[in-house]
This record gives C-alpha cells, sequence and structure tokens, in this order.
C-alpha cells in the first residue's frame, strides 16, 4: 500500500528533494525526534517553578515519577534505586512513542521493528554490565548452573535464553504496535467514513500503555536477576 | 515452475493463516485460566483487588506476547514470503 499522510515528513519534505526521500523512508527516526521533543518539552515544562508544596503540573509529573519508582525498587530492591533514571526513560519514551500512533498522521517509532530493538539492546548491555560491576569475574557462575558437571550443558542454555530475552522484548512491542496500525489502515481503507476504527483506538491506548509497563517491569526483573547471587 | 511458485505462496498464505488461528486458541484459554485465579483471588479477599488486578493485567500482557510472537511469523509469512521465494530462484526462472 502507498505511504500514508505524515504530518511532519511533509513538513520536513519542504527542505528539499532529497530531505524528502530520507524523511518518507525513515519516518521512525523523524518520529523518534518528535517523540524525544516531546518530551524535554513536557520536562522543561514540569520544572519550571519548582516549588515545596507542587502545582498541578509538578504533582502529575511527581506521581507518576513516584510511582514509576515504587514499582521499581518493589523489583528490585533498595540498592537498585540508582537504575530510576534509565528504566524510567524507557518507560516515558515507549510510552509516548507508542501513544503518537494514535494520532492520525503521525507514525509511532516503535512501529518499526528498529527503535524496540534500540530499546532491548540497551537492557541487555546494562544488564550483563551490571552483573560484571557486581560480581566481577563470578558474574560466570550466574551461566553455569547448579553443578560444575553440567556447566558446558547450562551455559549453551543461558546464552539462548539471554538472547531469546532481547528476540522476546523487542517483537512483543513491535507486534503489538504495528498489528495495530496496521488493523487502524485496513479498517480505515474499509469503513472509515463509519468511524470504524474507534473502537480500536480505544483498546490501543490501553495497549500503549500496558506494553509500556510490561518492558519496564520485564527490564526490571532483568536487572534484579543481574544483580542477586547466583544460585 | 509458475505452478511451484504459487503453491508455495499458497502455503505461505494457508500457514499464516492456520498459525494464527491456533495461537488465539491457546491464549484464549491460557488468559482465561489466569482472569479465574484472579476474579477467584478477588472473591476471596476484596481488600487485594487492586494487587491482584495489577497481576493479572502484566499476566495477561505477557501470555499475550506468544500470540505476538505468532502474528509476527504470519506477518512475515504473508509479506515477505514473496522475496524469499524469488532470492531462492523459483521466481526468476
Amino acid at each position: 500500500m502507498e505511504h500514508p499522510y505524515l504530518y511532519v515528513s511533509a513538513i520536513f519534505a519542504l527542505f528539499g528533494p532529497g530531505a524528502e526521500e530520507w524523511a518518507f523512508h525513515h519516518v521512525h527516526v523523524l518520529y523518534s525526534w518528535v517523540v524525544m521533543a516531546m518530551l524535554l518539552g513536557l520536562g522543561f515544562l514540569a520544572t519550571r517553578t519548582l516549588a515545596l508544596v507542587p502545582g498541578k503540573g509538578q504533582n502529575v509529573m511527581e506521581i507518576v515519577i513516584k510511582g514509576l519508582e515504587d514499582f521499581l525498587v518493589s523489583i528490585v530492591g533498595e540498592e537498585g534505586r540508582w537504575l530510576l533514571p534509565v528504566s524510567a526513560t524507557i518507560f516515558l519514551y515507549i510510552f509516548l512513542s507508542n501513544l503518537v500512533g494514535l494520532v492520525p498522521g503521525f507514525f509511532p517509532p516503535t512501529g518499526n521493528v528498529n527503535t524496540p530493538l534500540s530499546c532491548a539492546l540497551v537492557v541487555f548491555f546494562l544488564t550483563h554490565a551490571i552483573g560484571i560491576k557486581y560480581h566481577g569475574i563470578k558474574y560466570i557462575k550466574h551461566f553455569t548452573g547448579p553443578s560444575i558437571f553440567l556447566a558446558p550443558l547450562f551455559l549453551v542454555i543461558e546464552i539462548v535464553g539471554h538472547l531469546a530475552r532481547v528476540l522476546s522484548l523487542t517483537f512483543r512491542l513491535f507486534g503489538n504496535i504495528s498489528g495495530k496500525e496496521l488493523v487502524l489502515g485496513i479498517l480505515f481503507m474499509l469503513a472509515g467514513a463509519f468511524f470504524a476504527p474507534l473502537p480500536i483506538l480505544v483498546l490501543g491506548i490501553f495497549v500503549s500503555l500496558v506494553q509500556a509497563v510490561v518492558f519496564f517491569l520485564l527490564s526490571s526483573v532483568y536487572f534484579a536477576g543481574a544483580m542477586e547471587h547466583a544460585h | 515452475m509458475e505452478a511451484e511458485v504459487l503453491k508455495a505462496l499458497i502455503a505461505a498464505m494457508t500457514a499464516a493463516g492456520f498459525g494464527i488461528a491456533i495461537a488465539a486458541v491457546g491464549c484464549g484459554l491460557a488468559m482465561g485460566l489466569g482472569l479465574k485465579a484472579a476474579v477467584t483471588g478477588i472473591a476471596r479477599n476484596p481488600e487485594a483487588s487492586g494487587k491482584i488486578m495489577t497481576t493479572m493485567l502484566i499476566g495477561l500482557a505477557l501470555i499475550e506476547s506468544l500470540a505476538i510472537y505468532t502474528l509476527v511469523v504470519a506477518l512475515l509469512l504473508i509479506f515477505v514470503a514473496p522475496q524469499g521465494v524469488s532470492f531462492t530462484g523459483l521466481l526468476g526462472q
């Protein structure tokens, strides 16, 4: 099907024919910039007048960040509190990226497989960095299983399991969001005049939030698994 | 050669359709079991309904992700299989 009309790509295309081709082939990068600008603007607006008794905007952001922090500490424990910036960034970025797909004329950056893959790779490398930082060379004991005789078998199983984590994180997020986009596109093509995509849009809000929460939860569980002592 | 290409593509489309249907069956059964346990928990202890509902939603999302993997494979079969078939030289001949 022909590429749908996307506002920000059309604005970017005013810069010339080379920019137009780039803008329509790399839509996810362009809309990533849009989401980043939105997040920066939101952060700037929320912290413009920091007060001990918060106003409305600061109150909302405090509720969100406090909720994320409590959720993270309940999974990782007290020593994992320093992981809040990374995890909260991943959550807010994925949540906002999923949500912009609901606006007609916008494309969600997570609808292309590269964006969820980049987030999953960050989580994967951070997990191993945490393990090496906390345990040193003994981190290899996480991969060898309960007894030394079964170590080669368990090494293979654990390595495949870790690679499967990256794949599962990526495809869960990508499949949900691109599936939603496909269904929206098809319904719009079939019966757009009768507001047929509306139930999918309502479901889409729910799915966007749940997928961001699941990504946040699973990355916290992986961090906790790297920090704990081996069996 | 044309008949073989057509048979390969029809097989890919049929597999995609059946794959999603079977994944939906398994997913529905598993989510039903999880939901049943959650409702039983709330019925026994209505005060814990917040925690139970949060756990249930997270569990449902994780179960649903298995059906989403099947969806991704089905999309690969429908949209990328023709390129794969041409790559192995069938379409070129």
